[in-house]
Formats: C-alpha cells, structure tokens, sequence
C-alpha cells in the first residue's frame, strides 16, 4: 500500500508486524484448543483424526453436567439480581446535581473492581466461615451472594453510560406533557435504557459464569462449578475431554459478547 | 393595530421580581435571572431576545417547573404556580433539541400529552389528527422520528406542544437548527399558529431579525436583567439603553450636550454644532453629556455645502447588494455610518477622500439612558 | 404559604432520598459479599492461628510478624522470612515483566487498531475484546497446551528435528510470564486505544512537517499525548498481575508461587489464616498504592491537556 514517496503519517515501522503477530497468538492457542477437542486420540498435541467422542464424553459426564449446570444457575441469579440493583444505583447516581455521597455510592459501587480477586476471595472466605460455624447453613446462597456482589460493578458501567449519553431533555419534555415521574419513567426512561440493561445483564452473566478465584474459595463442599471442576481437572493427565468442555464453555462466552458488542453498536 | 387591541388582555404570565441564583462555590454561583419583572398578555406573542448567557432561557424553565426562582412568585393567570410541579403546569414547551421521543411514531409523539391527560382514546385520536392537519403532516403519523427532517421534526415538537391546548406554549430558540430558509418559512408558521390557536406564545431567541418580525411584544435581556419592554418598532427606533442598540441593528453613537428637555423630547447639541431634536426613553430627565443614537438608514450622504447636521470624509463604500454603506470619517472625530437602499439609476455619485455632509432624517435621533 | 423556594427545598430533599433508597440494594450486597469482609479479615490478622484452620480469639501479632520474618526453630531468633519475602520479590518482578511486555506488543497493536479505516476499527477492536470476555482459566489452559512437554509447541519443534528433547517450559517462571501475558494483553491495549484513537493525526503531521523521523515523532509526539493510556493500561495490567491466582497455579506448579497462591496455601495446607490474611492486606496496600499513584499520574496529565 505505501509506495516509495507514498508517505503515511499514520504507519510507524514494525507495528503493523507487531500487531499482527499479536492478533495471531491471541488466537492460535485458542484456535489449537477447540481443534484438538475434535481429535479421535487421546493426545492433545499429536492429531489423529476427526472424533465427536470427547464431546460425547463431556456430555456423558456427570460431574460435568452437575457443575454446568449449577454454572448456569449462579450466573442467571447473579446476573439479574446484580442487574437490577446496579440498575436502581445507575439511575440513582446519574444525571442529578452533586449531592453529599454521590461520590461515595459511585465508588463503593466500582470497589469491587479494585480489590484483588484473592483477597476478596480470602475475606469472604473468613466471613462465610463463621456464618457457617454460626447457622449450620452451607448451601449455594453464599456462592450466590458472592457473584451477586462482583457482578453489580460490572452491570452498572455500561447502565450508567447509557444513562449519561441519554437527552436528559426527553424525561423533561415527558414532565412537560403531564407525565408524572413515574409514567416519565416507564414510558420514556426505561424503554430508552434497556439496550444498558440487556448488556448489563451479558457482561454480569459472563463475568459470573468465568470466575474461579472466588468460587473456589467460597464454594462449599460438593459445590463445583465448571471452571473450579476444570481447574480440579487440570492437576491430572488432561485428555481432550477438557477441551470439548473448553470448547463449549468458549462457544457460551463468545456468543454472548459477540450480541453484546452488536447490541452496543446499534446505538451508536 | 393589533398591539393596542392586545394591550387590553388579562395577564397570562406575571413574573414578580423573579432571581434565580445558581447554588455552587462562592465563585461558581451564577446569577441568571436578577428580580426581573414581566407580565405577558393573553394571547400575545412574547419574546425575550438576548445574547446566550441572558437568562432568558432560565426564565422561560422557570415558568414551566424545569427550574425553581431563588426569590420572587410566578402567576399563571393571577395564580401563583410555585406548588406546581412541571406536570401539574397547563404550559408546555418547544424544546431547543426538540426532545421528540425516539422510540414513538409521530403520532404517538403527539399525543403523549394527552394520553398523560387521561384523554380516551378517540379524543385523542382525533386530537392527533387535528394537530398533523395543522402543521401539514398528515402523511408522516406513523414514520419514526428518527426518519424524517429536521423541519418536520420542529413541526411535530410544535404540534406535541400545542395538542394538550396548554394555556402558554413556550418555545426555546425552536428555529436556531434549522438553516436560514427554512428558518424564514417556520417564522411565518408560527406566526400563523399563533393566530389560529389565539394560545399565548413566549418565544426565546437570540435573532433580533426573528424577533422583530414575529414578536408583538420583546423584552430585551442582558446578564440576568430585562433592559426593554416594547413591540419590535419602539424596541428598534427607540432603544433606551447602549446594549439595546448595540444588540439589534447597526447604530451610530453620538456624544452630546443637553440644551433643553420637554416632555419626551430633548434639544441635544452635536460636535460640530449643529442641534437635533431627539426622543427621549421613558422618565429620563437629562442634563449636560448624553449619548445619542442615529440608525444608519435614518441619515442620508449629501454633497459638502448643502444643509447637513454633521460634516466629514468619505473614507469607505461598502456594496451590500440590497444596499450600501457610507463610512464617514466625521471632522470632529469618530466614524458614522449612513446606509443608503440600493435602486437602478441610483448609483453612487460620491468617491473616497471625498468631503460630505450628513443630513438626518426628521426624529432620527433618540437619547440613551446611559 | 411556602415559597417556591421551600418547595423546590423540600422536594430536593426528597429526591435524593429517594437516590439513596435506590442505591441502597447494591450498596448492601457489596456491603456484605464484597468489601465489608475486608475489615473482619483486618481483624483476623491479629488473632492466633489455630491449628486446625480458623483463629483462635486471643490478639496477636505473630501473623504480622510471620510476613517478614520468621522464627528460628533452634534458637528462636527472628530472621528475616526469606520464602515469603522471595515470592513477593518474584511476584513484583514477574508483574513488572509482563506489565513491560504487554506494553511492547500491545502499543503497536493499540496503534494499528486506531489507524484502521473507521469501519474495520470496530471489528478489529472486537477480536481485541473476545478474548478479554472468555474464560482466563480457559485461556491459560490454552497457553498450557501449546508449552508443555508434549504439548504442540515441543511436538512441532521435535518433528521438524530442531530439538530432541522437549524444552522443559512448564513450571517455570517463563511459562507464568507467557501466561500472564498473554491473559492480561486485552487489558493493556484496550485504554491505550482509547488514547490513541483521540490522537490528533493533524499533530503527527506537523511533527513531520517540522523535520521529526519516525523515531522522534514516536517519542516526542505520540508517547507524550497518550500517555495517560500508557500509565492505564500499565495499572490495569500490574495489578491483576500481582494478585494473580489462577495463572501461577496452572502454568507454575506447586513451585513458583506468586503472592495470591501463598495467601491461599495459608487457608489450605499451611493452616495459618491470620498469616494469611495479613499477606492479603499487605497485598492490598501494594495495589492501592498503585491505584493512588495512577489517580495522581492521571489528575496531573489531565490538568496538562484539560
């Protein structure tokens, strides 16, 4: 493309190659992955022709499907709990004059964020233990009140961004036509919002369905997840069973980002 | 003359010494509006014409309940409307950015005020209807209103606004976005509406050229305060205060010295000695300096020797097309304009360097406030 | 009669009661199931460790002093705690490292991002962001397969008679190094494209105009101005870096420890939960020292360009 005297101000020597290269091994061990979760042997380097035996396998598995499906359970919980609630803050801390605290809702909101998953991880470990040791309850309720509580950072950002990039002047012409506050919120607000909110509730879905640091500390007993029981998994001689589960799992996450980075862009 | 015939309308508006200071820092608060009192008529079309950052937009929030006066009381028709929030408020509003709802039809967009109202369904059908028919939009009731213009837009704002029947429309610089001809055709649209819907219309602009043509009455705005109240002829002929002529039209600024006043009229002394009879603004009783105010058309360019009030040098002709502009450097000092109505065989018989007079129109002349 | 001036007051008051009642389901999960357990673990990093996992409730400093130092078991001096010491070391290090790494590959693919036509920007930004929203530990058992010892890297390498024996690469510092950034890259090159797509070409273009080789436009025109996503997207990288958890235990082994696997050892094998948690504060007081020291970077550069 740039011939000799074809000077570009926007090229700069290498970075292109650079680039490339990293746009490659993003995602060749990717790539690598889901192709040996087709593989007929038993190795995951060395191919031996095309199989859906691993995939059968995975399906087959109980403690598979058992964690999958608890997976599934925790993320749809944390997900439309955490989306609601960071949607009540969202609307509560934007567009408004500055008041005392505003600050401080917005940053205990994104706190979350900052901690170190490990340590949050340890500090509720120690909480949840003596809750424990205090009720006798060791249900899934502490797994859910965990991913509830990292998720609701995660929805509120892109709620709150379509909040501010919102004409505040549509709520006050909807007051204008003799609409009380809350028909101006179900009528115009809300109708308007819900792009936010659907991304809101991928991204915590997501976000919930990946986490291992915590999950694996705060889990009880016999309360796997996918990822924890993979990182198990791990530990042992893998055969390409992992990478069928892999393979799905990345299927999952890649389709919901994929509606989310379509449902953001419409907007634009 | 319609003016008089409206002077004699109940009040629709009073505004009582209204201020409105914006809380913030002590170097952030912002006075916008500084006790401004006003009462707009019945039926009238009021403007409030200044610069941006006049308050004139602050006021017209205040009236409809976007906004709450720091002091002072607001009535609609003799009621005070503090206790009134926005949608209690039979007024509704033009928006600058039209805030048409992007996720309703144009009909819906329309009748959203009534539907708010409790209106049933057929009324406000046939409400809807009515409206489209008077903005001429009758084709569009189910197009998006991402899909159409940004004329049409303004019509289904206006439409939005006037379907409830509120008691005041206000309208906040509805045309600026609009480009300069469409802008010309919605002048007289609105002016139509007006007539048609007999609804009091508080119009927000900082065009002085739209103000004049629309208004039946202006009130002129600067830093929170109202200089003038008047219909656009007085606003334009007989401006009281520097800005007043400063901000709409050209002007001619002479100093001058008081000989004797009347009733509403002064006897002023030029440099160079001539004597004007000048208007005076309202209550002012001068003596000694004045500045005095001569519009550029209110002058005319005569050759040195023939009767003039002020003497000079030609020192430049700018060609407007419709007309063109003499610049005199005057032999006292300082530049007078004179602007002289291009026609066919009227072409300039003067040149540049050349010595002239200045003849002013009879009443040509107004004394500032200042 | 009231004022509209009391009105307006009263109903101000009103409203943001009513933000705080609507802020206020958010504030108490994250409350309880996020931060608040923060300070009980400051609490149980005073306590005594019982032998059994969990504390004993009697004040303590031994936990505190077990992160520096260490007793020794004949004479029962306190010698400076070397193990744990070398694995913050190691954890430092090998953020700082990947921090670095990340910055080398991920600048030049922020700025081919950024110098893409606008319509394949997005898409090229999208495969940026892909990987970012998939599953790490799936992403580091992907960086595992292709370096283990009969892993497709090795496997390659031997077939095409290059090595005879496959290059030990698992369970080294390397493999956490490849791993970490390789996982952490996303989060570099998304601020810096952020910077880099409101550079000002009209900037590079005088900067060429007033003689500057590609080299010094580079470093006197592009680095300056995107600076702020520079320190960013260090930040975004070095902090999860250091508390890094589950890429040191996949791809190091039981080895090469970093900080996060040294706190969790301490709640498994080690039994030590008040050592633990005193770890998990010191770690994140490194981490909020860089968080105050990014905020102070980005105010001032934001005051020099604002």
């Amino acid at each position: 493309m740039a011939n000799a005297g074809n000077f570009s101000v926007r090229r700069l020597t290498g970075f292109t190659t650079i680039a490339i290269i990293c746009f490659l091994s993003l995602y060749t061990p990717i790539l690598t992955l889901v192709i040996f979760s087709f593989n007929a042997g038993t190795s995951i380097a060395i191919w031996e022709g095309f199989s859906w035996r691993w995939y059968e396998r995975a399906w087959a598995n109980e403690q598979v499907q058992e964690a999958a499906l608890r997976s599934l359970q925790i993320a749809s919980f944390a997900a439309i709990v955490a989306t609601t609630f960071a949607t009540m803050a969202a609307i509560a801390t934007t567009r408004t004059r500055p008041f005392r605290g505003l600050t401080a809702i917005y940053a205990f909101v994104n706190t979350p964020l900052m901690v170190p998953e490990i340590v949050t991880a340890i500090a509720l470990l120690i909480f949840f233990a003596s809750i424990k040791v205090a009720t006798g309850y060791t249900g899934l309720g502490y797994l859910l009140a965990a991913h509830t509580a990292f998720c609701i950072p995660f929805a509120y950002l892109p709620i709150r961004a379509r909040l501010e990039s919102m004409d505040l002047t549509l709520e006050t012409a909807a007051a204008d036509l003799y609409a009380t506050p809350w028909r101006a919120f179900t009528r115009v607000t809300l109708p308007l919002l819900w792009p936010g909110i659907i991304g809101g509730l991928m991204l915590a879905f997501v976000i919930s369905l990946d986490d291992v640091v915590i999950t694996e500390l705060v889990k009880s007993a016999g309360q796997e997840t996918l990822p924890t029981y993979m990182l198990g998994q791990f530990r042992r001689v893998v055969t390409p069973e992992m990478n069928a589960i892999s393979a799905v799992f990345l299927g999952i996450s890649i389709l919901i980002v994929t509606l989310f980075f379509f449902l953001t862009r419409k907007r634009n | 003359m319609p003016e008089v015939d409206k002077a004699d309308r109940r009040p629709a508006i009073e505004a009582k010494n209204v201020s409105k200071v914006f809380q913030g820092a002590a170097q952030d608060r912002v006075t916008a509006l500084d006790a401004v009192s006003v009462t707009i008529r019945e039926n009238e079309f009021f403007t409030l014409l200044g610069p941006s950052g006049c308050g004139k937009t602050t006021l017209l929030r205040l009236i409809a309940g976007f906004d709450f006066p720091t002091e002072g009381e607001i009535l609609l028709y003799g009621e005070d409307i503090a206790p009134l929030p926005p949608h209690k408020r039979p007024v509704n509003t033009v928006f600058q950015s039209y805030a048409l709802f992007p996720h309703m039809t144009v009909g819906q967009n329309i009748g959203f005020g009534l539907e708010m109202l409790g209106k049933s369904k057929a009324e406000t059908a046939a409400r809807v209807d009515q409206m489209l028919k008077l903005v001429q939009m009758q084709e569009l009731k189910n197009r998006r209103t991402s899909q159409i213009s940004g004329g049409q837009q303004q019509r289904v704002a206006l439409a939005r606004a006037l379907a409830p029947h509120p008691k005041v429309l206000l309208l906040d610089e509805p045309l600026s976005a609009l480009d300069y001809k469409l802008r010309k055709e919605m002048q007289i649209e609105l002016k139509r509406l007006q007539h048609e819907t007999g609804i009091t219309f508080i119009f927000v602009t900082q065009d002085q050229e739209e103000a004049l043509t629309m208004s039946d009455r202006i009130a002129v705005m600067s830093r929170g305060k109202i200089l003038q109240i008047g219909s656009p002829r007085e606003i334009y002929d007989r401006p009281a205060e520097r800005f007043v002529a400063n901000f709409i039209g050209e002007t001619n600024f002479l100093e001058g010295d008081t000989v004797s006043t009347q009733a509403d009229r002064a006897m002023v002394r030029l440099p160079g000695g001539a004597t004007v009879d000048a208007g005076l603004p309202q209550g002012l009783k001068p003596s000694g300096k004045v500045t005095v105010v001569v519009r550029p058309e209110h002058a005319d360019i005569v050759k040195a020797g023939q009767p003039a009030t002020l003497a000079g040098a030609l020192s430049n002709i700018v060609y407007f097309g419709t007309d063109t502009h003499f610049h005199v450097a005057l032999d006292t000092g300082g530049e007078f304009i004179v602007r002289h109505q291009n026609s066919r065989g009227n072409e300039s018989a003067f040149a540049v360097g050349e010595k002239v007079g200045i003849a002013f129109e009879p009443d040509a002349a107004q004394v500032l406030r200042d | 009669m009231a004022t509209a001036r009391e009105i307006a007051e009263a109903a101000e008051r009103r409203d943001i009661r009513q933000r705080w009642l609507l802020s206020a389901p958010a504030l108490v999960v994250i409350f309880f199931a996020g931060i608040g357990p923060l300070a009980i673990m400051v609490v149980y990093s005073f306590l005594e460790k019982s032998g059994y996992g969990g504390v004993v409730w009697k004040f303590s400093t031994a936990g505190w002093e077990s992160v520096f130092f260490q007793r020794d078991i004949f004479d029962d001096t306190l010698q400076f705690a070397d193990a744990h010491l070398s694995i913050f070391w190691r954890s430092v290090k090998l953020s700082v490292i990947t921090t670095f790494l990340t910055l080398i590959f991920g600048f030049p693919t922020a700025f081919f991002i950024a110098t893409r036509p606008e319509r394949t920007r997005d898409l090229w930004l999208f495969l940026i962001t892909i990987p970012f929203w998939t599953n790490l530990l799936i992403r580091t058992f992907a960086i595992q397969e292709v370096i283990r010892n009969e892993g497709i890297a090795n496997t390659v390498l031997i077939k095409l008679g290059i090595i005879s024996q496959p290059i030990q690469m698992m369970f080294t510092d390397f493999a956490i190094m490849l791993g970490m950034t390789y996982v952490f890259l996303p989060l570099m090159v998304l601020p810096l494209y952020a910077s880099l797509e409101k550079l000002d070409f009209r900037l590079v273009e005088a900067g060429y105009d007033l003689y500057a080789n590609r080299f010094q436009v580079l470093r006197r025109i592009i680095i300056p101005l995107v600076k702020p996503g520079i320190i960013a997207g260090s930040i975004l990288v070095f902090i999860p870096c250091l508390g890094a958890y589950v890429t040191p235990r996949v791809l190091g082994g039981g080895k090469n420890l970093m900080i996060g696997n040294l706190i969790e050892l301490q709640f498994g094998q080690g039994r030590n939960w008040p050592l633990g948690a005193a770890l998990s504060i010191t770690l994140l007081i490194i981490v909020v020292a860089a968080l105050l020291v990014y905020v102070r970077q980005a105010s001032k550069s934001g005051q020099r360009h604002g």
